[in-house]
């Protein structure tokens, strides 16, 4: 008898959640909305979303005491993934109209204004992901749904921990590269929307889904 | 890696039902806007808007429902549009599962209305709707209407445009009140004139009806291409079209083969 593998998604008011809990549903996953921090902790895995600006969902975040439920989960080895705006709030810092915020610091590196001729980059795209992606395994030609302006352009961890696997970075291009993607142990993170992106983000969800223990 | 250019079908619903007599065997209910779009998005259609026509307050909280029942079982983009008045609407709309809210009237009225909703719901989430035709009287030769496509609106198209997307919008849906219904083709000179002034994705609406209607339009700037009733009669599908267009160099998002997915 299997038992369904839980997800909180966090709700700090921000975004549309309704589609994210209802992608996790439809994969099979028991989802929960909520800030709760010991519910969230208990989950096999996390869910942070997010939508339009750095410095507001940073706000957001640490209102419920996000910060301190990202450290003690990813201590703990504990699964979380970012999505759009919960993906760039992972890096040191956020620049946005001029005005510098600071992120989690998870991964070193600021999130800046794509320098794309349009923006937001919105649509279809399709990403570059590294052989050994957990989350592209069999998605390698799919195309996801992104809708942002801003991005980190840069991968600036150096991997010293040679004890530690090193990050899985996927890239995505938009007139100029950025990153679309990382998974790094406990920690993954996607710049587009899974939960809009039909069956190939579906298949993501289902991938990282495997993952949680 | 190339963003692909969006085919985008609009499904016009009156008190929760699709009108313009969309006919189509093997769907339970062919009048539910949910069904067909679940239908829409298996057959490989990029977005996918719904236009509120309900006239009364009432009906449109059954588009609520509709948006609800939709987003929880349709995992591809979803914009909402008519009678969304205030930035109350827009939230119901957002919270019932809508991925984006296109504004029109309202905007013309106030158009701050844009601005605060840019403002609190994120640029990506706002679309600028604008019904246009061809006002000689005009800077540009082009004016906006209301009253779907009726009345004018005393506004210069293109800096109804530019004012749009300086307010804050993240897009503007261009419907073409010339060309809609005729099925003779998208209004190219008017695509390329809104293209030149924003630096924000342009959706063109309005003309379509023949395959090779859709490769002009993403020529003359369009980043997305919109239609309905080639979509509800069968005319068209997506694939036929995304394959004329990657045929032409325009990159697309390959067709997906639908129903893979459990449980």
């Amino acid at each position: 008898m299997s038992v369904k593998k839980s997800v909180v998604v966090l709700d700090y008011g921000f975004g549309n959640v309704r589609s994210a809990v209802r992608a996790l549903e439809h994969i099979g996953l028991e989802v929960k909305l909520t800030s709760d921090f010991e519910t969230a902790m208990a989950a096999d895995g996390l869910v942070i979303p997010g939508v339009g600006a750095f410095a507001a969902c940073m706000a957001g975040i640490e209102a419920v005491n996000g910060p301190a439920l990202v450290d003690a989960r990813l201590i703990a080895g504990a699964p979380i993934l970012g999505i759009c705006v919960g993906m760039q709030i992972m890096f040191d810092r956020g620049i946005e109209h001029d005005q510098e915020c600071n992120g989690l610091g998870q991964w070193p590196g600021t999130v800046t204004k794509l320098p794309a001729s349009i923006t937001p980059h919105m649509g279809w795209n399709t990403v570059q992901a590294p052989e050994d992606s957990l989350i592209f395994a069999g998605l390698a030609h799919e195309s996801f749904y992104f809708v942002h302006s801003y991005a980190a352009q840069e991968w600036a961890m150096t991997d010293t921990d040679k004890y530690q696997k090193p990050p899985l970075v996927t890239w995505c291009n938009y007139e100029s590269p950025f990153v679309a993607a990382v998974e790094n142990g406990p920690l993954t993170a996607v710049q587009f929307h899974p939960e809009k992106s039909g069956e190939a983000g579906l298949g993501l969800l289902r991938n990282w889904a495997l993952t949680l223990t | 890696m190339t963003l692909g250019i969006r085919v985008i079908a609009c499904l016009d619903v009156d008190q929760g039902r699709v009108v313009k007599g969309v006919n189509f065997e093997g769907l339970r209910d062919a009048g539910d806007p949910c069904e067909l779009a679940l239908k829409y998005s298996n057959e490989g259609v990029d977005e996918l808007v719904f236009l509120d026509i309900s006239a009364s307050h009432s009906d449109r909280s059954t588009t609520l429902d509709v948006v609800r029942r939709t987003a929880d079982t349709v995992f591809i983009p979803l914009t909402v549009g008519g009678g969304v008045r205030s930035v109350d609407d827009i939230d119901a709309l957002l919270r019932a599962g809508a991925d984006k809210v296109s504004i029109n009237t309202a905007a013309i009225a106030r158009p701050d209305l844009l601005r605060e909703a840019a403002e609190r719901f994120g640029s990506q989430c706002i679309v600028l709707s604008i019904d246009a035709r061809r006002e000689p009287e005009m800077p540009s030769g082009f004016g906006v209407t209301t009253h779907g496509g009726r009345r004018s609106a005393g506004l210069d198209a293109l800096e109804w445009a530019q004012t749009g997307a300086a307010l804050g919008v993240g897009e503007i849906l261009l419907n073409s009140m010339d060309a809609d219904g005729m099925q003779t083709g998208f209004d190219l000179e008017m695509i390329g004139a809104v293209r030149t002034i924003v630096n924000i994705p342009v959706i063109a609406s309005g003309g379509a009806g023949r395959l090779e209607d859709f490769a002009p339009a993403v020529q003359a700037g369009a980043n997305a291409v919109l239609a309905a009733s080639v979509f509800h009669f069968g005319q068209l599908t997506f694939e036929s079209i995304k394959n004329d267009l990657a045929g032409r160099g325009i990159p697309v998002r390959a067709v997906q083969v639908a129903g893979m997915d459990g449980p």
